[in-house]
This record gives structure tokens, C-alpha cells and sequence, in this order.
């Protein structure tokens, strides 16, 4: 039963992901990365850590989303602008355009290399305590001891950018 | 087991008729506290003091025109409605309304009267509303008309700002009862304080309680908060090219908002089952009373308040309930931690 639930969220969020890129509307696209997230989410309750799965919903779909609609819906750009560059070749285009080219080229070459360095996920993942993962209180602990550091320093960059964003935005004469 | 999996089916299937009427019955309610209020009596002619008026009135919608804009985009504008009647529902599933019982002996083992007890259930109802925004700014959006984009523009902004502070209060009662799951945290609030006064949280969390419920207005875009829909400014806001069958399941919608907030209340802060007087098995006779005085004190709100300014929302949202509500957890918490109550 799971194994299938497994299969099926899994092909789904591949899936969407996959439609997110190729979408001329963005509107269609931030929808889908949404419907990818719920499946992901989905997954995370399958190994056993439903306090991720809820958390996965209430911060990346229920209101980050959120937010990239509202941006969306503001610019109202119905289809992103088909440039003279679009039937180039992906090399052949203009900055910007090759740029994402190599950085993708470099990604799946690491995903490559990642996987060959790795061998029986499968063994890490069924060693894991399930328990320690699900409960709220162990993440709390280890969130506010261990990773202090990390997570503080998160928090900071996030406000710095929040601070950045307030400044462009902020009108002369203020 | 057999015998219980029909009794769990029963028990959703009974959770969903119950919503529906319920927006049925809150429908009937609305328009005749808001015409005693207005010294009218309202509906009288259809059924007993016009009970069967929300059958007239869902019978009258369903049999009108489906109508769509034709810059309409169509896919969007169909799931729309669904979101918003779906997360609607799903939305009370973790919400037990009842002591776990065996029927009188008719099951072998007590079930749970709710649709699924999660261990993080509280965080599941937060989840899924947080996900019933996505009706609205779809409809808004797919809609492709000035007011229904104004509307949904309006009412993302506004669950998003109030979410903050829902949330937070929501954390106060979390950290009292040191569970996430909703039905742990209304057992908690059993027996009582000093041989009279009920152990439930409203008591040291008025403040909490009091945030939580004018949230839970904003939330559910109900008067004085009613601004996505506000019918002076922008005709009737997000759902303004709807008819028929769409618009029903958008109104359904706001009305099971309205049950499961004033449920949610209802076992955070009131106690949920646990009252006196009667029997533990007859204890959802005591939360279908708290929910439907909570219900009524919504409808009481919507008809005696005027609606507020969009920015005056905003700036009681931003700069002052959630700076009481963090200061309220904070202080919850010190004294939790203090106390170890």
C-alpha cells in the first residue's frame, strides 16, 4: 500500500515539477509548484514525519505561494514575453539565457557524481529512528542546542533581505 | 474490525451532512437575527417561521444559469469554487466532537468521534485553510474582471496578515497543553478549578481567546472584516462573475469556514465536549451548544459592527494584535516554564 502511495506522489511531484518549467503562464506554473509541494508533503508522511509534512503546507504552500501569486496577479502577465531569441538554440542565446544553460549542465553533472559517491540509501533510510524525526519535541531540541548557530544565522539572513527589499521598494524623499 | 471501519464511515459521513446543514441552518439563522436586530422578522412564508427558506434559496441557485466570462480562463475558473468547498471540509476532519465511545456496547473497541485523530491535528486545520486562500485568489484571478481581482488581491493579503496572529494564539494553547493534537488538548481542559469553575483555557487565556476569535472573523472574511467582498466598493468582490452551482459552493464555503473556526474555538478554549450536568456520552450535546453560541455571536458581530477601513485593518492586524499576541505567548510560555504547570 505505501510502496504504491510512494510511487504515486512520487510520479506527481516529478511530474508537476517538470510542468512548472514549461508552463507560458506563470499563473499555471506557481499553481503547479503548489500541487508539487502538497505531493511532497505527501511523501513526508509516508516516512513517518507528519509534523514536516504539515509544516511543508502551512510555510512553502499555505503562504509562500501565496505570496509569488500575489506577485503574479500584480504584474498581470498573462504570457511571459516570447523574445526573437526563443528558437535559438539554448548556446546560442544571449547572456543570461546560456548562463542558465551551464549552471543546469553542472547541476545534473553533481546529481551524477552525488548518487555514484552514494550507495544504499535505502539501508540509511529504513536504520533511521522513525520516532525521533516525528516528534515535535526532539525538533525543537535539536533545532534550539545543536543547530543554534544555523538556525540564527538564517534568521539573519532573512532579515537582512527583508531590510533590502524595504530599502529598494522605499521611495525618495520618505 | 469490520464493525468499526462502517462505524468510522458513518462518522464521516455524518460530519459531512452535518456541515452542510449546518451552512443551511446558518443561512436561516443569518437573516433572521439580522432582521430582529434590524426590527424586522424576517423570513416567514417558506416551512415553520421560514425554516425551508436555505432549501428555496439552493433549489432557486442551482437551477440558474451557469454563466462565465468569456476572457474567462476556464480551467481556473471551475477548480476555483472546488478548492474553496474542499478545504472547507477537509478542514474540520481532526476536530473530535465527541468522548471516544462504543455506541452503548454496539462496537467491540471505542472509536473517536471525528473523521481522523492526527497527532498534529491542530497544525492540519491550520494547514488546510491556510490552503482555502487558493479559492479565492483563483476565482479573482481566473475571473479576469477588475472587481473580482481587487477582491482576491484584498483577501490574500488580509488571511495572510491575520494568520500571523490566528497562529500565534493557536501556539499559547499548544504550549499550555504540550500537544498538538486536538483531541489531547480538550482532555486537558477536564474537571475543574477549585470545585466550580471549569478548567478551560478561555479563563487564563481570555486574551488569547479574544485574539483567536477576531482572527478567525478576518480569517473567514466575515463582517466588520468582510472587505474582499465589501458589495459598496467592489459589487461582491471575488466571486462577482459566479452563478449558480459556483457560487453555492463559494457560499457553502464561507458558512463551514464559520462551523469549523467556532469548533476549533470551541475545543482550544471552551472545554469542547467536557460540561456539566450530563453523561460523558452525551458530552456533543455540549459542544454543538458552544459552537452555536459561538456561531451566534459571529452573526451578532456582522450586524451590529460597521466594516473598517481596508488600512485600518491592516494596521490593527500588523500593529496590534499580533505584537499582544506575541506578547501573550511569550508570557504564557514564561509562566509555563516557571510555574511547570
Amino acid at each position: 500500500m505505501s510502496d504504491v502511495l510512494f510511487y504515486v506522489f512520487g510520479a506527481v511531484a516529478v511530474l508537476t515539477s517538470a510542468l512548472v518549467i514549461g508552463q507560458s503562464n506563470p499563473m499555471y506554473s506557481v499553481l503547479l509548484l503548489v500541487a508539487s509541494f502538497g505531493a511532497i508533503s505527501g511523501l513526508y508522511v509516508l516516512l513517518d514525519a507528519p509534523f514536516l509534512a504539515v509544516i511543508q503546507i502551512i510555510v512553502y504552500a499555505g503562504a509562500i505561494m501565496v505570496l509569488f501569486l500575489y506577485v503574479v496577479m500584480l504584474l498581470n502577465a498573462p504570457q511571459e514575453d516570447a523574445t526573437q531569441w526563443d528558437r535559438l538554440h539554448p548556446l546560442r542565446q544571449p547572456g543570461a539565457a546560456r548562463l542558465g544553460v551551464i549552471l543546469a549542465a553542472l547541476l545534473v553533472v553533481q546529481l551524477a557524481w552525488a548518487l555514484s559517491k552514494t550507495s544504499g540509501i535505502g539501508e540509511a533510510v529504513a536504520n533511521d529512528d522513525a520516532t525521533v524525526v516525528s516528534s515535535v519535541t526532539e525538533i525543537g531540541r535539536v533545532m534550539f542546542t545543536e543547530y543554534t548557530f544555523a538556525f540564527e544565522a538564517t534568521s539573519l539572513l532573512i532579515l537582512v533581505a527583508m531590510v533590502g527589499a524595504i530599502l529598494l521598494a522605499r521611495r525618495e524623499g520618505e | 474490525v469490520g464493525v468499526v471501519l462502517i462505524a468510522q464511515l458513518i462518522i464521516i459521513l455524518v460530519v459531512f451532512l452535518a456541515l452542510i446543514h449546518a451552512a443551511a441552518g446558518m443561512v436561516w439563522v443569518e437573516r433572521k437575527v439580522c432582521a430582529y436586530i434590524q426590527q424586522r422578522v424576517g423570513p416567514t412564508r417558506t416551512g415553520w417561521a421560514g425554516l425551508l427558506q436555505p432549501f428555496a434559496d439552493i433549489i432557486k441557485l442551482l437551477f440558474k444559469e451557469e454563466l462565465r466570462p468569456k476572457a474567462a480562463d476556464a480551467f481556473l475558473f471551475t477548480l476555483a469554487p472546488i478548492i474553496s468547498a474542499t478545504t472547507a471540509f477537509v478542514a474540520f476532519s481532526t476536530i473530535p466532537f465527541g468522548a471516544p465511545t462504543t455506541f452503548f456496547g454496539l462496537l467491540p473497541e471505542p472509536v473517536g468521534l471525528e473523521v481522523a485523530d492526527v497527532n498534529v491535528g491542530l497544525l492540519v486545520v491550520f494547514a488546510v485553510a491556510s490552503m482555502g486562500v487558493y479559492g479565492i485568489v483563483i476565482s479573482g484571478w481566473a475571473s479576469n474582471s477588475k472587481y473580482s481581482l481587487l477582491g482576491a488581491l484584498r483577501s490574500s493579503a488580509q488571511m495572510i496578515s491575520y494568520e500571523l496572529a490566528y497562529g500565534t494564539a493557536l501556539a499559547t494553547v499548544i504550549v499550555m497543553a504540550e500537544s498538538l493534537s486536538v483531541r489531547d488538548i480538550v482532555d486537558a481542559q477536564q474537571g475543574t478549578w477549585l470545585g466550580v469553575l471549569p478548567r478551560w483555557y478561555v479563563f487564563p487565556q481570555l486574551v488569547g481567546f479574544l485574539i483567536f476569535m477576531t482572527a478567525g472573523i478576518a480569517e473567514t472574511n466575515r463582517a466588520p472584516f468582510d472587505f474582499p467582498e465589501a458589495e459598496q466598493e467592489l459589487v461582491a468582490g471575488y466571486h462577482t462573475e459566479y452563478s449558480s452551482t459556483r457560487f453555492a459552493l463559494f457560499f457553502l464555503a464561507e458558512y463551514i469556514n464559520m462551523v469549523t473556526v467556532s469548533a476549533v474555538a470551541t475545543s482550544l478554549f471552551l472545554g469542547g465536549w467536557h460540561g456539566p450536568f450530563l453523561p460523558v456520552e452525551f458530552g456533543w450535546i455540549w459542544f454543538l451548544l458552544k459552537v452555536g453560541f459561538l456561531l451566534f455571536v459571529y452573526v451578532w458581530i456582522r450586524w451590529t459592527l460597521p466594516r473598517y477601513r481596508y488600512d485600518q485593518l491592516m494596521q490593527f492586524g500588523w500593529k496590534f494584535l499580533l505584537p499582544v499576541a506575541v506578547i501573550n505567548l511569550l508570557a504564557t510560555a514564561a509562566v509555563v516554564l516557571y510555574f511547570n504547570v
